[in-house]
């Protein structure tokens, strides 16, 4: 039934990656463009979904656990840290770079696109080479 | 290289990527964060959390083949980089996303969602840095 359903839920959100745009890097990229070539299609899509996720998320949490799962795992960090604010600047710079962003990038391995199988190895590799220092300072290991 | 703005689809993909996240938290009382899930694939300690963050990313890869099935094409993924830059931007996004706890989807799509200040600032950030890096790398560097 879990597994099941993670499928359909996935299914959805890589349906709503392909129509959206948000897997083409160079429409991606043309969003950041603002000063020749912008393209605010991007805009939309984060539109679309914050219009439904916010009142889905409402909804979601009137209810004491989830329908599925025993409880809501939620993160745990509170505060703004250096490493929130580091981790992602790095991140919108590798962004910029390639105009893929995890999310956009995982759906799209289907179509066994070198560019995007090279871009997802890559991004797999930068994943594990950043716990290689949080082994080292254990604190800071959860994510 | 200009690429067309599309209103409605990527009002409409978001939409749909929106809905995915409402009902993973719905449902299974989870983040959808692309980053995350891809993360969780490379930890061993829990079967059957692995098992569900499996078929959430085989479900994403079904994604644009529900597309094809329906537009007769697959979704465009158009890089218009070399391969030495896709492998530095998956790198650089992959570190990034780690140390930063999230990427557009996590941070962009369900914490705004949820109103998390982390979240506020992480998207801000990797916004901004993109833009930054696209215009000095297309109109600074480039020019």
């Amino acid at each position: 039934m879990r597994i099941l359903s993670a499928l359909l839920i996935g299914l959805v959100f890589g349906l709503g990656i392909s129509i959206s745009g948000m897997a083409n890097p160079a429409k991606v990229m043309n969003f950041f463009d603002i000063f020749r070539t912008w393209d605010p299609s991007l805009a939309c899509v984060m539109a679309g979904a914050l219009a439904v996720n916010i009142p889905g998320h409402r909804l979601a949490f009137r209810r004491q656990a989830p329908v599925i799962e025993p409880r809501f795992q939620l993160p745990e960090r509170k505060g703004i840290d250096r490493r929130l604010v580091l981790g992602s600047a790095t991140f919108g710079i590798g962004w910029g770079i390639a105009g893929f962003c995890p999310g956009g990038a995982l759906p799209v391995i289907s179509t066994l696109d070198p560019g995007v199988l090279l871009f997802v190895a890559a991004l797999i590799a930068g994943m594990l080479l950043a716990r290689l220092p949080s082994s080292w300072f254990p604190s800071q290991g959860k994510s | 290289m200009e690429t067309e703005f599309t209103p409605w689809a990527s009002l409409g993909g978001g939409a749909l990527i929106g809905l995915a996240a409402t009902l993973l938290m719905l449902l299974h009382g989870r983040v959808f964060g692309a980053t995350g899930i891809l993360g969780g694939l490379f930890r061993f300690n829990d079967p059957a959390d692995w098992a569900v963050r499996a078929a959430l990313i085989v479900g994403m890869a079904g994604g644009p083949l529900v597309f094809w099935l329906a537009t007769g094409v697959m979704p465009v993924t158009d890089l218009p980089i070399s391969n030495l830059a896709v492998v530095i931007g998956g790198l650089i996004v992959g570190v990034g996303v780690s140390y930063g706890g999230g990427c557009t989807s996590g941070h962009g799509v369900c914490g705004l969602a949820r109103g998390s200040k982390r979240s506020m600032v992480a998207t801000a950030t990797f916004m901004t840095t993109a833009i930054l890096t696209v215009t000095i790398l297309r109109h600074v560097w480039g020019a």
